[in-house]
């Protein structure tokens, strides 16, 4: 079964290097059989990065890129509290550059009108938007996302493919929140392999909406895939989050690159 | 680019032999010699058909949601799907129950009626009740336990609390395997009106040090316990971990680095946790076939005062 996993990072990853992070990351993927990794975020990361930063971990994801094009998509990570750099910056890691995706972490709450801009480029350019959700019992960042702020974000941009990272990891309230958000897709990595939430994903919003990442390093390939893999869900349902949706997902802003994949 | 020339790059055959047992573990209702190539691909051999202890299940209810495994006959099901032999078994009702002798009576009876032979019972003990000694007397003589497991953090009491020394004298006196339960769910996503901090087990040094022959187990202990703790508590006594909360990429293997292999146990945290994730953990890390051995089956034997191999 061909596996892509949407949510990986270099931070977390043993070696000096991106290159070196990117190697190991893919030599633990090979022994998960995972061919595609989608990567966002540097060796060092930032709640609230300045436009430098921004660059600096953005120019580091290009850099793993270099010799990895074939296994990996890069995510150019913003920042919106920087508006116009984060404009930039995705012109020149998305537009001009070979990134195919938007992370967007704790810096600011979703819903807030400042991410407008930087989610109509993005559609523009036909890229996925991967924001950051979680709902924690012991209280939110200051600038962390929900996934009811999510879906409403995701209303006001019907056309612009989201991806709910991490489902809240509160799943059970996570789901609620985005289920009636066509355009928002449940993303399963990043907390705990309770069982029960792939199940639930399943059931509220169709297999079609729910997608497999890790969040490797911090998480494992292995606990991440155990969601899908130990879930009581169809084998169709299966084939449909470890790797079909992502493509669904990217194929048009691969096709736009001219990037190929197997299909 | 084509993702085809990657395969050049490396193993045409690793990669599909790799693809074929992830595929496995998706089937789910594997028999038991499928389940062992997902437990240790490449390793045929090393473990034998079955060897797989999980030192970490519970069987009833989660108080706050029910899980796609928690009716023992589906579990068990699952577990020799995966090619457990044995699953060393706690309750969930043990968390929040008052009526700890029932709860340990219905246990020992799930796993002698649902365990199909491979249901170990697990009593809980809680130091906090009036009379817990015979709580563990039970455990021992009526229901004939290896082993009881403790929650401090849903029992309401500290490691440094006088009973809770009292508690570890006994078992050791009784030759009673301990485990405790350092977590049982993030901290993060529990529900708002049933939060339970985990536990602090840095008490736990000084006591190793007066237990010496004390065989004690952490479960799901990993987000609680830093580097140097674990240093320390490894240096202190016979503590074991097991894995089912363990994360981070090569998180088995990295564990190896920083304590000893016989001090290493499988433990899946199922059916709240998916079983698989801790199954995939063995495989995802790069691990010789003698370390396999030790963490599937091996060292929980130890435990058990059997041979490392049976």
């Amino acid at each position: 079964m061909m596996i892509w996993d949407v949510h990986c990072h270099l931070s977390g990853v043993p070696g000096r290097t991106p290159d070196e992070r990117m190697a190991q990351l893919i030599a633990f993927a090979d022994r998960m059989g995972i061919e595609r990794l989608c990567v966002f975020m540097g060796m060092n990361w930032s709640y609230d990065p300045t436009p430098d930063d921004m660059r600096k971990q953005n120019d580091e994801v290009l850099a793993a890129l270099e010799r990895w094009h074939y296994r990996a998509f890069g995510f150019v990570y913003l920042n919106p509290n920087h508006v116009e750099a984060s404009l930039a910056e995705l012109d020149r890691c998305v537009r001009d550059g070979p990134m195919v995706g938007v992370k967007l972490w704790v810096a600011r709450h979703c819903n807030t009108p400042e991410l407008d801009p930087i989610v109509e480029r993005a559609g523009e350019l036909k890229a996925p938007v991967l924001q950051h959700t979680y709902i924690k019992a012991t209280g939110n960042l200051p600038g962390e996302s929900t996934p009811m702020e999510l879906a409403e974000l995701a209303r006001r941009h019907p056309d612009v493919p989201f991806i709910a990272a991490h489902t809240g990891a509160d799943w059970e309230v996570g789901i609620r929140a985005i289920r009636d958000c066509k355009n928002v897709s449940a993303e399963l990595c990043g907390s705990d392999p309770t069982a029960g939430f792939t199940e639930m994903a399943v059931r509220e919003l169709g297999a079609e909406r729910v997608l497999y990442g890790s969040d490797a390093g911090g998480r494992s390939f292995a606990s991440q895939l155990g969601k899908v893999l130990g879930a009581d869900i169809s084998e169709s349902a299966k084939r449909l989050i470890l790797s079909d949706n992502c493509k669904r997902l990217l194929m048009p802003i691969l096709k736009q690159k001219g990037v190929k994949t197997d299909e | 680019m084509s993702s085809k020339g990657y395969m050049s790059d490396y193993s045409r055959r690793e990669f599909i032999r790799t693809t074929t047992v992830v595929a496995a573990v998706a089937a789910g209702g594997l028999g038991p010699d499928a389940a062992e190539a997902v437990v240790v691909p490449g390793a045929a051999g090393t473990a034998g058909r079955g060897t797989l202890i999980d030192t970490n299940i519970s069987l009833s209810r989660w108080p706050c949601r029910r899980l796609p495994l928690d009716e023992t006959p589906a579990l068990v099901a699952r577990l020799r799907s995966q090619g457990v032999k044995q699953a060393w078994a706690g309750s969930f009702d043990g968390l929040l129950h008052k009526d700890i002798a029932s709860v340990n009576a219905r246990l020992a009876a799930d796993c002698r009626k649902n365990g199909r032979g491979v249901l170990v019972p697990f009593g809980s003990v809680n130091p906090r009740l009036p009379d817990w000694e015979d709580d563990l007397r039970r455990c021992q003589e009526e229901h004939k336990m290896p082993g009881i497991r403790l929650h401090p953090n849903y029992h309401g009491y500290k490691l440094d609390d006088l009973a809770f020394a009292r508690l570890l004298d006994l078992a050791r006196e009784r030759g009673l395997i301990v485990q405790l339960a350092v977590s049982m769910e993030d901290e993060r996503t529990q529900h708002p009106l049933m939060r339970a901090p985990r536990v602090d087990v840095t008490p736990l040094i000084a006591l190793l040090a007066s237990q010496p022959n004390l065989r004690i187990v952490l479960l799901n202990w990993s987000r609680g316990v830093s580097s140097s703790l674990l240093a320390k508590l490894s240096a202190a006594g016979s503590v074991c971990f097991d894995i089912a909360t363990l994360d981070g990429v090569g998180g088995v293997a990295n564990l190896l680095e920083q304590v000893p292999l016989e001090r290493v146990v499988f433990g899946s945290h199922a059916p709240f946790f998916y079983l698989e994730s801790a199954v995939l953990k063995l495989k995802e890390s790069d691990l010789s076939e003698s370390q396999v051995a030790a963490i599937q089956a091996a060292n929980a034997r130890r435990l058990l005062g059997l041979p490392a191999r049976g």
